[in-house]
């Protein structure tokens, strides 16, 4: 059983006015326990609503969204379950922060959950070391955080909640590459700890391609392509139609291939293109 | 060369905090920004690339040393607006850009602050939207635009004071993969075209990889200045500043490490096929 599901999903804004749009059509997704899933898609294309549903902040306009196979909308009290086992961390979420102390900060979702101060003072710490934020930090306000520290313990309020499901929204937009590097570890991190599902919502194609297992497409509101990155990479002119396109690497081999060169493994990161020709040399004798 | 549209001359910066003394931000740059040219500025957050931009046109001014902007002292207020006329910003967030509710108003703001006869600024506003490719947008709303074509309305507002050089503060941060090519390949054609000197404040490295010029800023230092071609040859020390090169460089630094003569000079996938297709094929 997925952990979690979409059953013909629909979602309309402002249904019945001028501004009527369809944001979602009638989506199927599913999400197993443990598993990496990137969403992709250009702006306005149902990403972002598809996340909001997936922890109860949108509620469909038809269809179902399933968390363990019961409707995250049966009952009030159920709707606020899943929303503590469904983390959804928004996308420059460090202009969410509004507490006094980033102890504080942290510790809103568990303390919202009712646990006690020994748990809430254990999950408090433990996600604060988890994405590298220094102890002598937590009685800092937020606001004199730079912007990476500020993300991080945006996440960690997240985290702290102990999500059997953590959705990130461009979790690295306007970072640079070492604070990137560093929030991907922490998911990777957070993904195998605790046996998690993630779903990264992201614009490179570089960042799916190594973080992922799993890709779904968005596209108007429907999902043409799901799968793994290297069957999704096959679509290569559908992607680059949708303004999307393919990981630098996957560019590189279709030009190669173009160019004569017999190489059929797919490719999409840098590390698999070092495999790839080393191969290749090696097969011609060349090394 | 000829005369610098930017120049500084040992700029010092730190903020001024309530309890007095704040860290150094800028220490004693010297940087020169030939007019015409595109130069793109790395270095991880905090590196003191923002606040660099920042003084380019007035918006800070030096704690230390001087800013020449065309020649004028940002630090004489009397030419705040001449400079300011030299020198436009696009900041990375398009919402907190727009200050009209349609975008010819919009584009029209900055000619309007300026006393522009307003004859001249239709024929500024027609053209600066033309520029970006935004003609058929003149009466839309800026709010219901994508993000993409929200940063082309803030540069054509710019390009209405008809300025020298744009600086640009991670403009496509918040875009999406077709967003940030609309801006990237605005901005291009301007620094081509119409010969307008561009200072890119980015973290994108293959965005760094289209400039003439990279500068790579590191605590307030000029860490590496030159050619991106040279610039990203050196892997590990961009690294150890905490910042990446583009995949093509990144692949032929593998390559190199197992003892294969490859260069390190490929910044697109096309170069970068091409030095790998005679190693592959004998040809």
């Amino acid at each position: 059983m997925p952990i979690l599901e979409t059953r013909k999903l629909t979602h309309i804004y402002s249904q019945g006015t001028p501004f009527e749009h369809l944001a979602l059509d009638q989506v199927d997704l599913s999400v197993e326990q443990g598993e990496y899933l990137a969403i992709i898609g250009r702006t306005g294309s149902g990403k972002s609503t598809m996340i909001q549903h997936l922890n109860g902040l949108l509620k469909p306009t038809s269809g179902e969204v399933l968390f363990e196979g019961e409707d995250l909308w049966s009952t009030k009290e159920r709707t606020r379950q899943v929303r503590f086992q469904v983390g959804l961390v928004f996308q420059y979420p460090e202009y969410q922060l509004f507490e006094e102390t980033v102890y504080k900060d942290i510790s809103f979702g568990p303390k919202n959950m009712g646990l006690d101060e020994d748990e809430i003072d254990r999950r408090v710490r433990r996600s604060a070391q988890f994405v590298g934020l220094d102890a002598e930090l937590l009685d800092k306000s937020p606001f004199e955080l730079s912007g990476g520290q500020k993300r991080r313990v945006a996440i960690a309020g997240v985290i702290a909640m102990e999500p059997k499901v953590l959705i990130l929204d461009e979790p690295t937009a306007g970072l640079d590459p070492a604070g990137s590097a560093q929030i991907l570890e922490n998911i990777r991190t957070y993904h195998k700890e605790q046996n998690a599902s993630i779903i990264l919502v992201s614009h490179s194609m570089d960042e799916v391609a190594r973080e992922a297992q799993r890709l779904v497409v968005f596209r108007d509101g429907t999902t043409p392509f799901s799968g793994a990155p290297a069957e999704v990479f096959t679509h290569g002119e559908e992607l680059e139609a949708m303004g999307l396109g393919v990981p630098a690497m996957t560019r590189l081999f279709t030009r190669l291939r173009a160019m004569g060169v017999d190489i059929s493994t797919p490719v999409y990161t840098v590390p698999q293109a070092r495999e790839a020709i080393l191969a290749a040399l090696r097969e011609k004798g060349a090394m | 060369m000829s005369d610098p549209i930017i120049k500084t001359e040992q700029l010092t910066f730190r903020y001024t905090t309530e309890e007095g003394v704040a860290p150094v931000v800028l220490d004693g740059l010297n940087i020169a920004i030939e007019a015409g040219s595109f130069v793109a500025v790395l270095g991880h957050n905090g590196s003191g690339k923002s606040t660099l931009a920042k003084h380019m046109n007035a918006i800070l001014l030096p704690s230390g040393g001087k800013v020449y902007v065309a020649g004028m002292d940002t630090a004489d207020e009397d030419l705040l607006l001449d400079i300011r006329r030299q020198v436009g910003m696009v900041f990375q967030n398009p919402d907190n850009q727009i200050v009209a509710s349609v975008v010819e108003d919009d584009v029209a703001f900055g000619p309007e602050n300026l006393g522009v006869p307003s004859a001249e600024i239709r024929r500024r506003v027609d053209e600066a939207l033309a520029q970006v490719g935004m003609t058929a947008y003149t009466r839309h709303a800026p709010h219901l635009l994508s993000g993409g074509q929200k940063q082309r309305i803030a540069i054509a507002g710019v390009l209405a004071i008809e300025p020298r050089c744009i600086v640009l503060d991670e403009p496509t941060a918040m875009l999406d993969p077709v967003g940030r090519r609309e801006v990237l390949d605005t901005v291009r054609r301007l620094n081509r075209e119409k010969g307008i000197t561009v200072v890119l404040i980015t973290h994108h490295m293959d965005e760094a990889a289209q400039a003439d010029r990279v500068i790579v800023m590191n605590d307030g230092h000029v860490a590496s200045d030159g050619k991106p071609a040279d610039i990203f040859c050196d892997v590990e020390g961009l690294r150890s500043l905490g910042l990446e090169v583009p995949e093509p460089v990144a692949l032929m630094h593998e390559l190199r490490q197992t003892g294969l003569d490859l260069p390190l000079s490929v910044l697109t996938v096309e170069e970068c096929a091409a030095a790998l297709y005679p190693i592959l094929t004998n040809h």
